[in-house]
């Protein structure tokens, strides 16, 4: 276990900065470096000026789709009698992610700190906080916190003697990849199968339980309490007016130095591959880097100076996602890496909709026989036609997601493909016909 | 767990265990299990939402849920067994059959792909001498290929039972399975059938 990762990039530690030390682990430790003031502070203030700092500081949710986090606080209903929930989002389950565990294992109390704030701003009663099943060890620290945390009166009954109550449950997934989808999540909490449903209704009009429900990611909800307490203006002095703050990066795959670094939004990706992460082991080239995890369309080895923002992955044509950089080295076979990339979404397709189920392994089989060299002449066209009929008509994006990777590689990496193509009898068989 | 588990962390506790105390008796029916319950359920507005973590109790207990305990469920739950079913095919880490003492899942996805976790993978299929997904004939091991691991920087990830193990190079599988075979012997139930399978 290599943590902390620590680089000499000159950009803040905001969220990281307790990472790697045990003793914060603990509530006294915790209590040491300032702990839960900000939230002895927060449970005294007015749900909407909570709101209002955070949707000033310009914070957009970190669990990959980069909705404003104050303004989607702001849809949930005032005054309607009703309980309000808070879903906490630890699924990480998008392949490249690992950030959300260092959170959760360095520093349980941050995120307990921001779960109760946020649950102050939009009136919950109740934080679930849904752990992916696989992290057994790495919830350990978290589920010691929560008890703690009870036991001193922080979580509960009049939180912290401010006469406000909250309750806090850590909730066990059991391996599903689409639970990390908000829809698919609540529907898990609740005891289903974890599949999306099409909204409306939107979890802040009937979310878990039938009741206004906010779903927040673990490192959204961990910046929460640095931004009440430092305010907006602070919080903007890091990153772009689009993008503003700090983010955590999961860097993977071909690295000298892979693991989760913060950066200020905005520095170039080629510096975090290169200056920070080492480049690729062995001195080889970088063929390609899938930037966002997974779900996010793949950049060429010379299209890496793009700035690490939400508007910067936008513009360099694949996005920002969970900022999870998956790294692949000039030896990479992309027809392999795309296969096992398709075979991760077919598995994890909940079934609901045709175009996924059917698509992603229809997918997964036309990749099979192209690595393996019996491709047919059709195969490209083929795949180009499932990525059309694969995006935007389903209930949630999982079926967009396979066809990021794949039509980007299609795009950019074709020769590869049709290198593998030559080798088939049948296509060899058809050019000579 | 010696310790008392607080009863907002009951729903987050460890469900790939070397012990298997319930063995191949009641679990949600005992006095134990009703009480488990009762505290899950108090934690939720419906009960429903408890399924997930009664599944997960006793497969804590068991290694696995076997479809009595599917029926226990849905009579905690006022649920039917059907709709137990539904949601226990869903969801990858419940077994559905008993499976080895060493729960062995190897990550294969991208970024344990590009560190050679297929490799891994082959590695400790052929030190347990079993095929995916099959229970090894000492009872020791089963071997299964998982899905992201959440682990990415330090491929190749592995999970043995509760246990994360990072980095893992096909050259280190023989150890870890040396390892696990040493440490069967240290366990009461497994250590006659451990020597007595000769795995």
């Amino acid at each position: 276990m290599s943590y902390p990762t620590k680089h000499a990039l000159e950009t803040p530690t905001l969220l990281s900065r307790h990472q790697g030390d045990p003793a914060v682990k603990t509530l006294e430790g915790w209590r040491g470096v300032g702990g839960y003031e900000t939230l002895r502070h927060a449970a005294g203030m007015a749900p909407d000026d909570i709101t209002g700092i955070v949707r000033d500081s310009g914070l957009r949710g970190r669990g990959g789709a980069g909705f404003p986090t104050g303004l989607k606080w702001s849809f949930m209903p005032k005054d309607d009698g009703k309980p309000h929930y808070l879903c906490c989002n630890a699924d990480e389950s998008e392949p490249g992610a690992f950030k959300d565990r260092e959170i959760i294992r360095w520093t349980p109390h941050l995120l307990i700190e921001g779960c109760l704030i946020a649950a102050r701003a939009i009136r919950a009663g109740h934080v679930y906080i849904y752990v992916r099943g696989e992290f057994f060890q790495e919830t350990v620290p978290l589920t010691d916190a929560v008890t703690e945390a009870y036991e001193a009166g922080i979580i509960g009954k009049n939180v912290m003697g401010t006469g406000w109550d909250c309750d806090l449950t850590v909730h066990f997934g059991a391996g599903a990849y689409i639970a990390g989808e908000e829809t698919g999540l609540m529907n898990s909490l609740m005891g289903n199968r974890a599949e999306p449903w099409a909204k409306p209704p939107f979890p802040a009009q009937a979310g878990a339980f039938g009741m206004p429900t906010t779903v927040n990611n673990v490192e959204t909800l961990a910046t929460v309490p640095m931004i009440v307490d430092g305010g907006a203006q602070w919080y903007r002095q890091w990153g772009t007016e689009k993008s503003p703050g700090t983010k955590l990066w999961s860097c993977s795959g071909h690295l000298v130095n892979p693991g989760n670094y913060e950066f200020e939004l905005g520095v170039p990706l080629s510096k975090i591959i290169f200056d920070v992460c080492g480049g690729a082991p062995g001195g080889k080239k970088i063929k390609a880097v899938i930037p966002g995890g997974s779900s996010t369309a793949l950049l060429a080895g010379d299209e890496l100076d793009c700035d690490t923002t939400y508007e910067g992955l936008q513009e360099a044509g694949s996005s920002l996602g969970t900022a999870s950089p998956i790294v692949m080295d000039e030896d990479t076979d992309i027809v392999a890496a795309m296969r096992r990339i398709a075979q991760f979404y077919a598995h994890e397709s909940c079934g609901q909709c045709v175009q996924c189920r059917e698509g992603t392994s229809w997918v997964v089989q036309i990749l099979q026989r192209i690595e393996a060299g019996d491709g047919k002449p059709e195969d490209i066209g083929t795949l180009y036609d499932l990525c059309e009929q694969m995006t935007g008509r389903t209930i949630c994006v999982l079926a967009d997601s396979v066809v990021f990777p794949l039509k980007s590689s299609l795009d950019k990496f074709r020769y590869e493909y049709e290198a593998k193509m030559t080798r088939s009898p049948m296509v060899a068989a058809g050019a000579a016909g | 767990m010696s310790r008392r588990v607080h009863p907002a962390v009951v729903p987050a506790q460890p469900f790939h265990l070397t012990t298997r105390e319930a063995g191949d008796g009641p679990v949600l029916t005992t006095d134990e299990g009703r009480e488990w319950v009762e505290t899950a359920v108090s934690r939720y507005p419906q009960k429903k939402a408890a399924l997930l973590p009664l599944l997960s109790y006793v497969q804590s207990k068991r290694g696995w849920v076997t479809p009595g305990d599917m029926a226990d469920a849905a009579d905690a739950l006022d649920l039917t067994p059907a709709f137990v079913h539904s949601v226990a095919t869903f969801y990858t880490m419940y077994n559905r059959r008993p499976v080895g003492r060493h729960l062995i899942q190897v990550c294969t996805n991208i970024a344990c792909f590009l560190n050679r976790g297929e490799e891994v993978l082959e590695r400790f299929l052929e030190e347990t001498g079993t095929h995916e997904g099959e229970m090894s004939a000492c009872g020791n091991f089963t071997v299964l290929e998982q899905e992201c691991l959440g682990a990415c920087g330090f491929a190749t990830v592995v999970h043995v039972n509760e246990k994360c193990f990072e980095n893992v190079t096909p050259e280190g599988v023989g150890a870890i399975v040396q390892a696990l075979r040493d440490d069967a012997a240290a366990y009461p139930n497994g250590a006659a059938r451990a020597v007595e399978g000769g795995d």
